[in-house]
This record gives C-alpha cells, structure tokens and sequence, in this order.
C-alpha cells in the first residue's frame, strides 16, 4: 500500500486516494469547434511512460481534493506531488 | 529404530513436561519445547512425508521455515484442519493431531510411489509434452485425473470457526527476525527513542542463538545474554515485540505484512480465542535480519529419510536435545559442519566419517574435529546413499584429479548430516525490489541497491561470524534510528570458513540417478539439464518447465543449488544467469488472516434505509442493490414472487402503492453558479427551470454514452435537488467534484451529497393525492398548485418535507423526502392514512415491472455504456441549443447517429403469456444455424398484469425503422417470434400522470 | 392536519444493545456542511463566535459549537440539537458565494472513549494515531475498514466518530469485534 503525500492533508495511505488518469489534458473551451482527431486525440490518446508519469490523483476519502502527482511508474515512488493548476514541476528542481 | 533419542540435558525444552500427540494415529510422546519434528525425531521417527510428484518416502530435512519435506495436516476437527505445515514449525501441544500428506494407504506403504517407478516417463516438462493430444480428452480424462492426483494436502470443506484479527501499525525502526543481529538491531534502535518493532517468526526470541548454547557473548551465557536483552526491550514502552509473527510480505513504501499467531501452540485455546492477527506495519526505516538457509548437497539419492542438514541436526541436538541418529556420516562442503560433528561426537553419537568435498579444509573447526579424533575424508564426495524409509549407508568416493572418483566406499550410518554452506535469506529484500549482487566467494546473492528505505543485517547479507553479525546488527539498527552505533559486543564463538559449495555434487552413477535439487517439487539435476538441453536459457524460463522453486519453499534451500547446476551446464556465470523473483508470502499465510474481520455480518457493509425495519416486519423479501439491501417484493401468505409482482402492479395502477426509494442519490447542488453548472454537466437545458420545478436529468459521460439519470428538482435559484441512480450517487458526485475541480474551477457552486440525510417514501396510484391530503401542512396538493414534475416544501406529520410530485410508475406519485431519522414514522403515518384507499406496499420489482410498461429505461439495464441518449429514446432531453454539455461534442460524431444502431424498442412475443429472457438475443429470421446474425438483445422482460400479457424492451440494430416487423429470439430448439412496438406499452399519452 | 409526534429513529436501534465499554453514541445533533470562497472566514466566525480552522485537519469550537476542517474550502459544522444555524449563516455570509447543507440525518455520531482507544480504531484505521501524528484536535476524513468517517480526535483516550447513517451499524458492530481483543 503506497503513501501518497496529498498537497493539503499531507502523506496518507493509498486506500483513502482514488486515481484519476493521466494529468494535465485540458477539456477543450470549445469541443464543437475541434475535427474529429484533435477530440479523439483529448478522449483517448494517453501516455503510458515507463518512467516518471504525471498522473491525478483525489484524496477521495480526505480533503476529497484532486491533484497532480509525478510517481515513477518503474518503482512506484513518488517524486512530487502538486495543487490542480499549478504546472508540472520541473524535474531538476524537484530533485534539488 | 527404538529407543529414545533425546539427550539427558540441554536443549531449551522441559523435559519434566511429557507432552502427548498422535502422528498419523500413532500415539507419541515429546516434551514441552518441542516441535513436532523434533518429537517425531526423539522418538526415532524421520519418515514424515511423501515426495510431490514421486510419492518418494521423505524425512525432515531442516528445522525451520525452509522445510520442504515434512509437510503435515494439523487437524482441531471439521473446519480446523491446515494441510502443508512444515513440521519443523509446529509447537507441540498435548494432544496434537498430525497426520502425514500425499500417500495412500499410508505413509509406509504408497500405491502412488508407482510414481517414482514411472519416473524415466515422466520427466521435466512431463505435462507440456504429454497431455497435448486429443485435444477433446483434455477434459474428459487428463484434467480430472492431474487435478485428482495433483496438490499437496487437502483443504477442510468446513466453514473455518476460527477469528482473525488485523492491526495497523507505525513504527520509526521496524527489526524483522531476532536472532543475534535483530536483536543488536532492536536494541540499539531503541535507545533512540522512536517506536521499534522487532517481529520474528519463531516461538521465542535468539534465533540461531538458540542452537549456541555454548557462545559467550558479552560475558553471558547467550541464554542470558537473549534474555538481558529482551528483558530492555520489553521494558521499553517504545518497544513491540512479536513473537511467533512472520514478516511475509515486503509492500511498497515500507509497508510489512506480519501474520502473528496466536493460538496456534496452545492445547486448548480459549473458546473464541482469535487464532491469527495480520499486522500492517508502516515502518519508518526496516532492518532486514533474516538469517540465513543451509544449502543441501545434490548427490544421487540425497533424498531418503535420515539425510538432513547438518545444522539443522545440530539444531535438534543443541536446542530440542534430540539426536539425529547413533552413527552419522558428515558430508559437507563448509566448515559449518564440523561443528555439528564436534557438538553430536560430545553428546555420545559416533560420528562415523566426515567426508569434506574440499581438497584441503582449514581452519579451527576442522583442527578441533581432528583434535577430537574425528574420522575425516578430504576430497570426498558423496556419491549415493541406501536403505528403506531410512538411509543404512552412506557412499563415499574419493574425487580424483580432473574430476574423476575413485572407487566407492559404502558406510553404515542411520542419518547423513549434510552441508554445502549457507544461503543468504534475500526473500524481503528482493520482494522490496532491492537489487542483488553475486558474491562469488561466498557463492551467495546479496543485498546491493536498496529500493525503499531498508537495510539488511547479519547473516542475509552474508555476515557470519557471530562478533561481525553483532555490530553490523548494532549498526543497522542504530542507523535506522539516526544514532550512534553502541559499542561493540565480544563473543566466544569460533568463526567459520563463510565460503561453501554450490550445484551439483561429482557423482559416478550415470544419467539416471536422481540427485534432488528441489525437494518439495521433485526436481533433480537431471531435470534442469533436460531443460537447457531442450532450449531454455533463461532462469525464469527454467523454473517454470521444471517448477524449480515454485513450491511453497519458495526454493529456500534450491535456488542456489539450481543456478549452480544451471551454471555449468549453460557453460555461463552465475551472476550471468540471474536469479529468479522473489514473491509474497514467504511462508504460507492462511486464508483466514487474509480475510481478517471481513467474513459474516463484516463482510461488506450492509447499507439499510431508515425504513428497512417496517419492510422486515411486513414479510418484504430483499434484494442487494450495491450494498444496499431493497425490499424487492412483499408477499402475501404463500404466494411466489410473480404472484406477490401482479397484485402489487394491479393495486398501483387501480388504486396507490407505497414504496422505499430512500436508496436512490441525492445531492444538493447549491452556489450562484448552479444553473451553469447543471448546463455544462448535464445534457439537459436548466436555466429555464423554475423553482419548484422538476424535469429528467441525464448525464452523459465525455465519451456521449449515458452514464447516468434521475429528477432534479429546483429548490432556489441558487439550489438543485439532484437525484441519481441507487448504484451510480458516488460515481456522480466524483464526476461531478472533476469536472468542476480540474475544468471549471471558476464555477462557484458546491456539491453535498444527501443521499442519507433524506428517507424518499414514494406514493404512487390514483389515490395517492386522497391519502396525502390529511398529511401535509402548508403544501396545496392540488393540480393546479403542484402539477407533474413540480415540488414544495412543507411539513408533512408534523415534519419538514421536500414533496416532489413525480412518476416512476405513470400513475399520480409523489416522493415524499423526510429527514431520515422521521423517514419510518412519516411512513407508518401514510401507512396508516392509505388503509382505507387500499393502499399496498411495493418493491424494487414491481417499480421495475410499472416502469417497463411506460417505457422508462434503467441506466445499466437499458444501457450499457454505448448508448447514447437517443439510441434510448431520450434524444428530447437534450438541451440542443446549449454550445457545449458533457458528451455533446462526441454525439457529434456520424457513427452517433447511424441509422444501424441498437435503438430501444418494445417487444411482443406472438404468444402472450410468453416472457422472454433477459439478456436473450433477437435475429432477424427463423432457421438460423449459430453463429448467427444478432441484430439484438432483450434489456427487460416482464409479464404485465394491467396489460394480460408480457411486455420486453430491446435493443434493437436500427430498431425504431422496423416497427411491426416480426423478429425472432432464438430459445432452445427453435425461436420465439416477437412483434417491434414502441417502448410504451400502458397509457401512451399520458393520461393518468396528469390528474 | 396530522399531529403525529415526528419521532426520531437512529440505526443504533437495530444494534439490540450491542455494546462494549467506552463506545456510545453521540448525542443528536445539528450538522451543516459549509462550503464557501474566503470571504466566508469572518461573517462565518461572528455567527458560529469563533473562527473556522484554516489548517488542514484541525478543528476549532466552543463548548456547543464545533467546526472541523475537512478540506480547503469544506467544513462540517456541530452543534446541539435545535440548534439551527443555516438561516444565520446565510444572512451573515451574504452576497460572498457559499453554500450550507444540512446534514444532521445524513451521519451520526459514534464516541469512543476509553484508554486503548487508538488501539482500538486501529484494527481498521490506517493513519498513525499515535499523539504525535495524531494530536488532539486533529480531525480528518478516512477509511475505517470498508466505511469512509470522519475521525476526531477530543482528548488523549477520546475519538469522536462521525459516519454515514447507513454505515453506522457497520462500524458499530466492528469496533465491538475490535474491542474483544482487548477486553
């Protein structure tokens, strides 16, 4: 069972999170105005990194917030965890 | 073999404590101290068990958790038998129940031992390569008869009585395994003032310590020494200190599953005692000292009872006072051994040789058997052993220059005690993910890149000698807890040559001797080199033809054997060949601790309503809705459900039926950005909804497909009274709290859920309005007042209520929101009000049969997840003018609309009286041969009682263009022919909802 | 017009008296989720006489009155029976956007409190409720085996458990297995 820093409440145990797919893909303003690849593209297309991978998380059983965690999907560690809206950390600084 | 082999002193048993038990219907007697191994060996019975796939006669081999051999079925009576424990890890109690596995009639004389005969036909791989053809007699005869003959023990077919109990638990420093490093590693944690667990699988703390009687360490007696130092741990209330608790499971971010057992070694538990307690240990920094496993010798016929580990014997000697045999032959390949001899030689057992594999051992163990006169053979190996269901002679042969033997000597013994150096215990560590490395002089794996916040002590990093096992426990453990390392303890003991041998020992005896390298599985060498001589190279490859190490050994005393084998014949290093994964658990775990409290009433929750009781007291029959239980039907003296269905239907539609919609979701959607978000989210148009207003919601997910629906009534401008489907309240609420969290934050509105703090009591029929009437307080009931799909607040017996005027059913309704605490008196109110208009309570099976003749559709019955909203006749829903909803854009796209689609229509089979099937299919004509065309599926099937005759809904490819078609639903032998309607089979227009 | 006493009817009663020492259930109570932007800190401190907590997991109050932080912009607030505050609220807070939900039937209110007692929320609670990390006045939302509360701490022995209603007789008969151990 991991343990998943959330930005408000702090580290807790993962049964008290529910994941929430890749992080940082933007509902589009106007979905009506996209062709048919650009929306196929935001519904479907996901990364899927061996490596490090922002994904979202939702303290559901917490503060029931969503957030943005960087985890290595090799090793399972988190590196960083982080507020919805705020940008993807930079990884040099993250490791600094 | 007569006559008592226990000592007259030593050992940590009590003698003066005669401890009765029965092995296999015999009755015996051990003492208190004991396990069942060592009390089967007092009484000089080696034979414990039968080999896996050879039914070959087997003794114990070991004395801890790496026993592959002695697996016994330990029986407390129906429900409390445990097949496949390791006799060696059995605490005797008075009148224990042991019996031995895998033989038939007995253990002495087994008809599968024709097995063992048969063994040149069934080699490794034997299954890939034999059972392929006739593909049709795989289930008819091969599967049956493997499975039958397959397996290890046999597993009770009786509820298990006993409890099982969980902890969660966080500790700074985590020690697993006390042995003389743990210990060191507790000890000095503790002194840094954070919690420490220190966690070991045996009944009492020491380790191998417990088997040194003679070691000083300290000053002490290693007794007293274990004991001084348990006794500080134990006062320190920092400290935890678990006993008969093995670490089984290494888990991400240093989560450690324990299974402590609790009652297991007493004769008489208390009633209820729990039996096992699962730890969940959140560990700060873990120091791994698991010790480490003696290797075998694969020699040819390694196997017969009376051939064991040598340390293992020295073991029963020094703590169980238990000899392994009178006259015993010592072959070895590390120093280790020489101890055994030395220690069995004093204690009056004629060692008869000791046959070292090394050409030239050194060293003061070996000077000191040499000094005692011991009998020793330098550049011998053991090439074969005789005898029965117990070894009678040992053969020796000298190993000549360039590899060849000499000519070979038999020697008379009744136990060979063997040795080939010890294995690192990696299991934990390697389960964390931890990297290894080979060292190639201790011919060991160990520790190297840590993958969590852990670091391993003593002997499982290939520390042995006992003063460097002190300090490096010492270290680790005052390093976990961020001090200073205390100083460093002296010891007595004398160190041994760490280095040891490993594969397969030179023998003479051609290509069929079977030399064991895997004792649990039965795997030879001769097995791993059919393997790469039929292509796999890979170690992963390897164990999984020949199951080398995928007992439940885990390959405690294989692995390195394996790779040693695997090494040489491949013609590659070691270190080239890599070593196979580790997993959980590393010894079994019941089922039980598994489950822990979650059985019976703990299972799952049992969600009820605040109405649940009233329903109980009325005869209701239930039924699970998620975790809820529902009343599905009230019955009437002896009537079936399809009896109890068609008098509850009649009794709403002629005159009003009351029924528990409490389960249903709800949440408050409240802030001044409400009606926005209710636009953006659901696909209906909101702005334009009134207060006290309701209309039909639906929500679909990005992807146009509908995911849920429910009335959403209008409170306040600023507020909405969502409701959603009974399963889907939480999968709402979170789509929900995404889309406004990580889309639209802008958005001020909140969402409340309130399921539970509303009992819904739904009234519905053409008296409804007549029996509310007396009810309600400051709420004008009438049409004009409260149309169809209109809500007030009032008060209803005296209680504040959010009346929704709405219809499941097509009749009058009204849902009567209470707050839940009032929900079963406001109930048995209009309970009683209803009598005289013949009011009749309903379930959630007459609901579904009243909503199926008006065509109202249920969100995963109906749907699938790919329908969209008009392929279930909801298209008029859609709020079309809206720039953009959740799944707007991807309804958009032309697949969306294709006229082929499945599309909701009505079914009549030709032949009223007959129902169809839910979930059957419906093809175009009769005669078709499977596989067939389908163009559809039944999603619901009832018989309508207002209507005489059964009613479907379907699915129907481009089902809308083809009504009055005639369709077939293909059943049994033939078909049965439906006619296409429209979904709405009572009261099309209307009517009766509008009264 | 009915004047059928509006009786209430908790789901302890179909506990028949299952007990153990220490565990009780909390007397009735009112219960409002407030929600709001930060505006609402000060109108919401002059209703309630005291301010709302701001730290995560942190729990402020009076002798009637509770309000416990359960996330950024969420706060369940306690107080006795009858004592209504939604009218108030609304009136103090304003034109700042807000929203106040009433909760009181929606949970109920479990204490456990004897001197093992995060011992014994232990069989099923995963956070670490030693003092330290745990301190009291800490409250917070969690899992309590397969049932989502909210877990308060009072005092050093003293767990205030708020839980959904239905799931209330879940965690009741839980917490009386749980105990058994250490009767």
């Amino acid at each position: 069972m991991l343990v998943i820093t959330c930005p408000y409440c702090g580290p807790r145990p993962e049964i008290e999170f529910a994941h929430g797919g890749e992080a940082h893909i933007a509902r589009p303003q106007d979905p009506s105005s996209l062709g048919v690849e650009d929306w196929t593209e935001f519904l479907y297309m996901r990364a899927n990194p061996k490596g490090l991978h922002a994904e979202r998380w939702r303290h559901l059983h917490g503060c029931a917030r969503f957030f943005n965690a960087l985890r290595d999907t090799t090793t399972d560690q988190f590196v960083a965890t982080y507020r919805t809206g705020e940008p993807r950390p930079d990884l040099a600084a993250v490791k600094a | 073999m007569s006559g008592s082999f226990r000592t007259g002193i030593g050992g940590r048993i009590r003698r003066e404590r005669t401890v009765r038990f029965r092995f296999d219907g015999v009755t015996y007697a051990g003492v208190e101290g004991d396990t069942l191994a060592s009390a089967l060996l007092a009484n000089g019975v080696h034979l414990m068990g039968r080999s896996f796939k050879y039914h070959r006669p087997r003794g114990v081999l070991g004395a801890g958790a790496d026993e592959p051999n002695a697996l016994v079925e330990v029986t407390r009576g129906a429900g409390r038998t445990v097949p496949n424990v390791r006799a060696t890890q059995v605490e005797l109690y008075e009148g224990l129940e042991a019996r031995s596995q895998n033989r038939w009639p007995s253990l002495a004389l087994d008809v599968g031992a024709v097995n063992n005969l048969m063994a040149p036909f069934i080699p490794a791989g034997f299954y890939y390569k034999t059972f392929m053809w006739p593909r049709k007699a795989w289930d008819a005869l091969y599967e049956p008869v493997i499975r039958a003959a397959a397996g290890l023990g046999h597993a009770p077919t009786a509820p298990d009585p006993d409890t099982y109990l969980n902890r969660y638990a966080h500790c700074e420093v985590l020690v697993i395994g006390a042995g003389p490093a743990g210990l060191s590693a507790a000890l000095a944690a503790s002194r840094g003032g954070g919690r420490v667990m220190l966690v070991d699988e045996q009944c009492e703390p020491g380790g191998s310590l417990l088997a040194e009687p003679d070691v000083r360490i300290d000053g002490l007696s290693s007794r007293d020494w274990i004991a001084r130092t348990v006794a500080e741990l134990q006062a320190n209330p920092r400290v935890t200190l678990l006993s008969r608790a093995t670490a089984f499971g290494y888990f991400a971010h240093n989560m450690i599953a324990v299974n402590e057992r609790l009652s297991d070694h007493l004769a008489q538990p208390a009633a209820g005692a729990p039996r096992e307690r699962l730890w969940q240990i959140r560990a700060g920094e873990v120091v791994i000292a698991a010790g480490a496993h003696e290797r075998p010798l694969v020699f040819p016929d390694n196997d017969r009872p009376g051939i064991l580990l040598a340390g293992a014997a020295r073991t029963y000697l020094n703590r169980y006072g238990v000899l392994p045999g009178r006259r015993v032959v010592i072959a070895t390949g590390h120093d280790e051994a020489y101890r055994t001899a030395i220690d069995l030689s004093r204690a009056g057992v004629e060692v008869a040789v000791i046959a070292d594999l090394r050409p030239r051992p050194t060293g003061p163990l070996v000077e000191q058997a040499r000094a005692l006169g011991l009998a020793i053979r330098t550049g011998c190996a053991i090439t074969g052993s005789r005898g029965g269901l117990r070894v009678t002679h040992a053969r020796l042969s000298a190993i000549l220059a360039a590899g060849k033997l000499g000519p070979p000597d038999e020697i008379a013994c009744d136990a060979v005690l063997m040795s080939g150096g010890y294995t690192p215990s990696v299991h934990l560590f390697s389960q964390s993910r931890g990297k290894l490395r080979w060292d190639e002089a201790l011919s060991a794996f160990l520790p190297d890149v840590s993958a969590e916040r852990e670091r391993s002590a003593g002997a499982c990093r290939g520390i042995f000698a006992l003063d460097a096992v002190l300090a490096d426990g010492a270290a680790a453990g005052a390093a976990a807890a961020g001090i200073d390392a205390p100083p460093a303890l002296r010891s007595t003991a004398v160190d041994a040559d760490p280095a040891g041998v490993m594969g397969a020992v030179p023998h003479d005896r051609g290509p069929d001797a079977r030399a064991f390298v895997d004792w649990q599985n039965d795997v030879t060498s001769k097995d791993l080199k059919l393997a790469v001589r039929e292509g796999f190279q890979s170690v992963e490859h390897v164990k999984r033809y020949t199951t080398n190490g995928m007992a439940t050994d885990q390959g405690k005393t294989s692995n390195i054997n394996a790779l040693g084998v695997l090494a040489d014949e491949l013609k590659r290093p070691v270190e080239k060949i890599g070593l196979t994964t580790f997993r959980m658990p590393y010894t079994p775990v019941t089922f039980g601790v598994l489950a822990g409290m979650a059985r019976g009433d703990l299972f799952d929750p049992v969600r009820t309503t605040p109405i649940h009781g009233w329903a109980v007291e009325n005869g209701a029959v239930f039924e699970d809705v998620s975790l809820w239980k529902r009343a599905r039907y009230f019955p009437q003296g002896a009537e079936d459900m399809e009896a109890a269905v068609r008098r509850e239907c009649l009794a709403v539609r002629s005159a009003c039926g009351i029924f528990d919609a409490s389960t249903l979701g709800k949440i408050e959607v409240v802030g001044r950005d409400a009606a926005e978000f209710m636009n953006r989210f659901y696909i209906n148009a909101w702005t334009k909804l009134g207060v006290g207003r309701c209309r039909y919601g639906v929500l679909c997910r990005e992807d146009g497909f509908v995911m849920d629906d429910g009335v959403v009534g209008r409170i306040a401008q600023d507020r909405f009274h969502v409701t959603t489907t009974t399963g889907g309240a939480a999968r709402v609420l979170n789509m929900m709290e995404d889309y406004l969290q990580t889309e639209w934050p802008e958005l001020d509105v909140w969402f409340t859920s309130t399921t539970e703090e509303w009992a819904v009591i739904a009234l519905q029929g053409p008296k409804a309005r007549d029996i509310l009437s007396g009810l309600v307080e400051g709420i004008d009931l009438s049409p004009e007042a409260l149309p169809h799909m209109a809500l007030a607040e009032g008060h209803i017996c005296g209680v504040p209520t959010r009346l929704f005027r709405v219809s499941f059913s097509g009749e009058l309704g009204f849902e009567i929101n209470v707050p839940a605490d009032q929900g079963r008196t406001v109930w048995e109110a209009v309970w009683a009000a209803g009598q005289p208009h013949g009011l009749t309570p309903y379930g959630t099976e007459t609901m579904h049969v009243l909503r199926a003749e008006k065509g109202f559709i249920i969100v995963g019955q109906e749907t699938d997840g790919t329908a969209t909203p008009d392929d279930v006749a909801l298209s008029w829903a859609v709020g079309k003018a809206k720039p953009d909803y959740v799944g707007k854009r991807s309804l958009a796209r032309p697949s969306m609309s294709a006229p082929d689609r499945k599309q909701l229509v009505g079914l009549l089979t030709e032949v009223p009286e007959t129902v169809l099937q839910e979930g059957a299919q419906i093809v175009a004509s009769r005669g078709l041969k499977a596989p067939m065309p389908v163009i559809g599926h039944v999603t619901s099937s009832y018989y309508s009682a207002v209507l005489g005759r059964s009613i479907a809904l379907a699915m129907v490819s481009g089902g809308r263009a083809r009504m009055g078609e005639t369709l077939y639903s293909p059943h049994g032998a033939g078909e049965i022919a439906v006619k296409v309607v429209g979904p709405v089979f009572h009261d099309p227009e209307g009517a009766r909802v509008n009264v | 017009m009915s004047d059928v006493i509006a009786a209430g009817r908790t789901p302890f009663e179909a506990l028949n008296g299952l007990s153990m020492p220490g565990l009780s259930a909390a007397p009735d109570r009112t219960r409002y989720i407030l929600r709001g932007r930060a505006g609402i800190l000060a109108p919401v401190a002059e209703v309630l006489g005291f301010a709302l907590p701001t730290d995560a997991c942190r729990a402020t109050g009076s002798d009637q009155r509770h309000a416990l932080w359960l996330g950024p912009d969420e706060w369940l607030l306690l107080s006795p029976a009858g004592d209504r505050l939604d009218k108030a609220l609304a009136f103090a807070i304003g034109d700042v956007a807000h929203s106040v939900v009433e909760v009181s039937h929606r949970q109920v209110g479990i204490v456990l409190d004897r001197p093992d007692a995060a011992a014994v929320l232990s069989v099923g609670c995963a956070l670490d409720l030693d003092l330290a990390a745990f301190p009291v006045g800490m409250c917070t939302r969690t899992m309590f085996a397969k049932t989502e509360i909210v877990l308060w701490r009072t005092g050093e022995n003293v767990f205030q458990i708020e839980v959904w209603r239905s799931f209330a007789d879940y965690l009741w008969r839980y917490l009386v297995l749980a105990g058994a151990e250490f009767a």
